[in-house]
């Protein structure tokens, strides 16, 4: 209802509609169940971290230097995507388009080291059918990498859609909400970073 | 690549044979597609049904649609049911076989609270709650109209295992190992997953549709706490859903992994662990539970209400108590499996969390019970379900805190005790809901009443019915009969109850057909409702005319405390003069058509796994994905407005001044 939000000052453009507001914050309340789906995952991982089978644990698996050139590749792309709406707001198309494709090249970038990971793994036999562990571990993982790769998609597909149409109520609205879901996924791969990579090689 | 393209491996039977039962199915799904293609075709209706059904986004149609597929599910439900109790009359009977019962018992479960009480309730929700909070629709009716696609497309895919494959046999629970590939090969299971996994998606959407339809859209003045209650049962539904539909799609994932592709989570082989399934599936099957109960209540909560034409008692309780149950849903789970040696600590507490619930929900009883005191009650036929509720749940609670017990649950578990525990509280309260809730809002969908004097036969063959089928089990529970045996000897003292428990199903089975035919009698002798608010009720959905407009309301109304049309009656009966409203064009949501396919693709996708053929699985997902973005390419201008003289035109034909 127009008069129950507040009108008051500065309002971005992805706000100015009702529709605009309605669906940024149903983009919100998904999120929340993301946070559950991944709270799962991460339980499931817990609970059978020990279980190797006599295999490989994270000790002998993980390499710090893939695992810190992938956070530091999508912390980066946060930071970047963080740009490219501040230059929406500021109605700049140059400054968008690039920090976008800049954010787009660091996600692609996580996206081939985390590709290259696995198929390491695969190739020296500590894959996901190994052991309950490794079953646990690439199911956390790629859930959030497969997250990665349609975050992708669907940055470059709302991308077009603003080199065609501009910065309008839609599209800024479709701008604001991928951004939000690529610093969720930021903000899930710091608990990977942390809890599965960093306790792992301990 | 060409070998994984190319390689369709064939389960041991693709198509099912061996049994009557089974040709029965092939023919009569021939024989009703021939004759839905025949009418459809010799009555040009094709386009009719894509551009007025299958792309609609109107809540009030959506709803329509899950009413007839829960109906559909309520029915392929209730005859698994009556499979079983014939089954089961007689000591050493042989009418199905072990394997035939294991898969009869599995759908039955599945099938009646994920493909029947959900929709059921979702459709209801559908029909009232853009009405009730005067709004003109959901926040997102294109999501919505996904929602119930997905829906569709699950529930076909799991139907269509009774023919092609096979049923799942491990239970509704479809508990590890017992559900892995080791003991439970073949697609059966495949389909609980996929079937689960596609209609569980649309619940999620309808989470958080509702959600944010009922935070965000109510008419001007309604403040929460001027909120009917069936508004706020499913707000609060809608948060349970949002909070424990993610574990089930985790749960469901993850043990497809182990059985498609070989993963190690519920197997002890590679070092998983079966319990963690237990775990998974209640920590959302608990939730699960509530989900189909609270907006139940809220149902039955506007019908007290309503027919004892009084203010609800203690609505800010009521409220409190639904919260309190939400809260303690999550706290639970560990009371399913008792026995399954989590040790005395554990048992204790969650044994005691498991009590607690029943203060919250002793609450409620004794607010509808004071909202019937002094009231003037009528007794209609919305109001006899409400009524009959009350004793049935109240011993279905009261059982369910004899089973919270953990020590005595030694005895009970898996008992049929157990068994008619929860049925006493999911058909006294979720069954009894929806068709008082159906027959409640019967007028208001179709724009015709149900007939009362058929409506009160079925509702005493069923109630009657009920009692014969369920408290013989109770009994048979206590003297060692345990759920799940498919026959059983002679000798134990069980053939008498087991007699009378049949009887009992069939008369309940009258009822029901009572209750579709009165739907065909009734529409042959109409009683057309008029006025829109045939049961003098007392929230804004009873303002409209029945059924209601495409836009719901011509203006949207003020509203000024709790039972809006009820305060607005008392003034225009005192003759307070109303404001002239002025009509203005409104804005409403196009048709769409990528619901359908997306979800058509998602069955493509499901049925490709259930056979582990991956290609086509990954294929249906892959359309399903390029949907989306289509969509997403052509998500403008997807919005027009109904002009000011249609809008008069309408009212005027439904008999309203404007």
């Amino acid at each position: 209802m127009e008069t129950t939000t507040a009108t008051k000052g500065y309002q971005p453009m992805e706000y100015k509609s009702e529709e605009g507001r309605l669906k940024i914050f149903g983009f919100w309340v998904f999120l929340s169940a993301e946070i559950v789906l991944f709270s799962t995952l991460f339980a499931t991982y817990f609970v059978l971290v020990h279980q190797t089978a006599g295999g490989p644990a994270g000790k002998d698996l993980f390499e710090v230097n893939i695992f810190a050139m992938e956070t530091f590749f999508l912390l980066t792309s946060s930071f970047t995507c963080g740009l490219a709406i501040l230059y929406m707001r500021k109605n700049s198309m140059k400054g968008y388009l690039i920090w976008t494709i800049i954010t787009l090249l660091l996600g692609l970038g996580f996206l081939i080291l985390e590709i290259k990971e696995f198929s390491t793994l695969v190739e020296m036999g500590a894959g996901p059918t190994h052991s309950a562990f490794l079953s646990a571990f690439f199911t956390l993982v790629g859930t959030h990498g497969l997250h990665v790769s349609l975050g992708i998609v669907w940055v470059t597909s709302v991308m077009i859609q603003v080199i065609k149409r501009g910065f309008t109520p839609v599209t800024a609205r479709k701008i604001f909400m991928t951004g939000l879901y690529w610093h969720f996924l930021d903000v899930v791969w710091i608990f990977l970073f942390s809890t599965i990579y960093l306790l792992g090689v301990a | 690549m060409k070998d994984f393209l190319f390689n369709f491996k064939m389960p041991e039977h693709f198509f099912i044979t061996g049994d009557p039962l089974i040709y029965g199915a092939y023919v009569s799904i021939i024989l009703v597609s021939l004759a839905i293609l025949f009418v459809l075709t010799y009555y040009k209706k094709w386009v009719w049904l894509w551009r007025e059904w299958l792309t609609t986004v109107d809540h009030k149609k959506i709803g329509i649609m899950y009413l007839v597929a829960a109906l559909l599910m309520l029915f392929r439900g209730g005859v698994d049911a009556l499979l079983m109790r014939i089954q089961l009359t007689a000591p050493n009977m042989h009418f199905l076989d072990a394997e035939h019962y294991n898969q009869i018992f599995t759908t039955h479960g599945t099938i009646m609270i994920l493909f029947m009480a959900m929709p059921f309730l979702i459709g209801l929700m559908n029909v009232a709650i853009p009405l009730q909070i005067g709004a003109r629709d959901v926040a997102f009716p294109a999501l919505n109209a996904v929602s119930f696609w997905m829906f569709a497309a699950g529930a076909m895919l799991f139907n269509i295992s009774f023919v092609l494959g096979g049923s799942p046999d491990a239970g509704w629970t479809s508990y590890t190992p017992l559900a892995g590939s080791a003991l439970d090969p073949g697609p059966g299971q495949n389909y609980y997953l996929l079937g689960l996994q596609i209609a569980g998606i649309g619940t999620l959407v309808t989470g958080i549709n509702f959600l944010v339809t009922i935070l965000k859209m109510r008419a001007p003045g309604m403040t929460l706490w001027r909120m009917p209650l069936f508004s706020w049962s499913t707000l609060i539904t809608s948060v349970i859903i949002i909070f424990a539909f993610p574990v089930l799609t985790i749960a469901l994932a993850l043990l497809t992994l182990d059985r498609v592709f070989g993963f190690h989570f519920f197997t002890l082989a590679g070092g998983g662990s079966p319990m963690m399934w237990a775990n998974l599936f209640w920590i959302w099957g608990h939730p699960e539970v509530y989900i189909v109960i609270l907006p139940a209540f809220g149902l039955f909560s506007e019908i007290f209400s309503t027919f004892a034409r009084k203010k609800l008692f203690g609505y800010n309780a009521m409220v409190y108590s639904m919260l309190a149950i939400s809260a303690l849903s999550f706290l639970v789970w560990v009371h399913h499996f008792f026995t399954m040696g989590s040790g005395p600590w554990i048992n204790s507490i969650l044994s005691i969390s498991t009590m607690l619930i029943a203060i919250p929900t002793g609450v409620k009883v004794f607010n509808w019970l004071f909202t019937l005191y002094k009231g003037r009650v009528e007794f209609k036929t919305p109001m006899l379900w409400a009524l009959g509720f009350i004793p049935i749940f109240l011993v279905g609670g009261i059982t369910g805190v004899m089973l919270a017990v953990a020590p005595a649950d030694y005895q009970y578990h898996n008992s049929y005790f157990l068994i008619a525990h929860f049925h006493y509280v999911l058909i006294g309260g979720t069954v009894y809901g929806c068709i008082a809730g159906l027959i409640y809002y019967w007028p208001k969908i179709v724009g015709w009443l149900l007939n009362e004097h058929l409506g009160k036969w079925a509702f005493w063959w069923f109630t009657i019915g009920f009692n014969l089928c369920f408290i013989p089990m109770y009994i048979v529970g206590l003297k060692g009969m345990t759920r799940r045996m498919y026959t059983y000897p002679a000798g134990l003292g069980w053939e008498t109850w087991n007699l009378i428990a049949t009887i009992g199903a069939f008369a309940m089975g009258i009822g029901f057909i009572i209750l579709v035919w009165n739907m065909y009698y009734s529409f042959k002798h109409r009683q057309n409702d008029t006025t829109g608010d045939p049961w003098n009720g007392r929230t804004l959905e009873w303002m409209t005319s029945s059924p209601a407009a495409e836009y719901n309301f011509a203006v949207i109304p003020q509203v000024k405390g709790l039972d809006a049309f009820y305060l607005i009656k008392k003034e225009r009966a005192a003759g307070v003069k109303e404001e002239a409203p002025e009509i203005k064009p409104i804005h409403m949501p196009k048709r769409e058509a990528f619901p359908v396919i997306m979800s058509a693709f998602m069955f493509v996708a499901g049925f490709g796994f259930v056979f582990e053929w991956l290609q086509i699985g990954f294929l249906g997902l892959l359309g399903s994905v390029i949907t989306m973005i289509w969509r997403s390419f052509n998500d403008y201008d997807r919005d027009y407005y109904i002009p000011v003289e249609e809008v008069k035109k309408t009212e005027l034909a439904a008999g309203r001044r404007v």
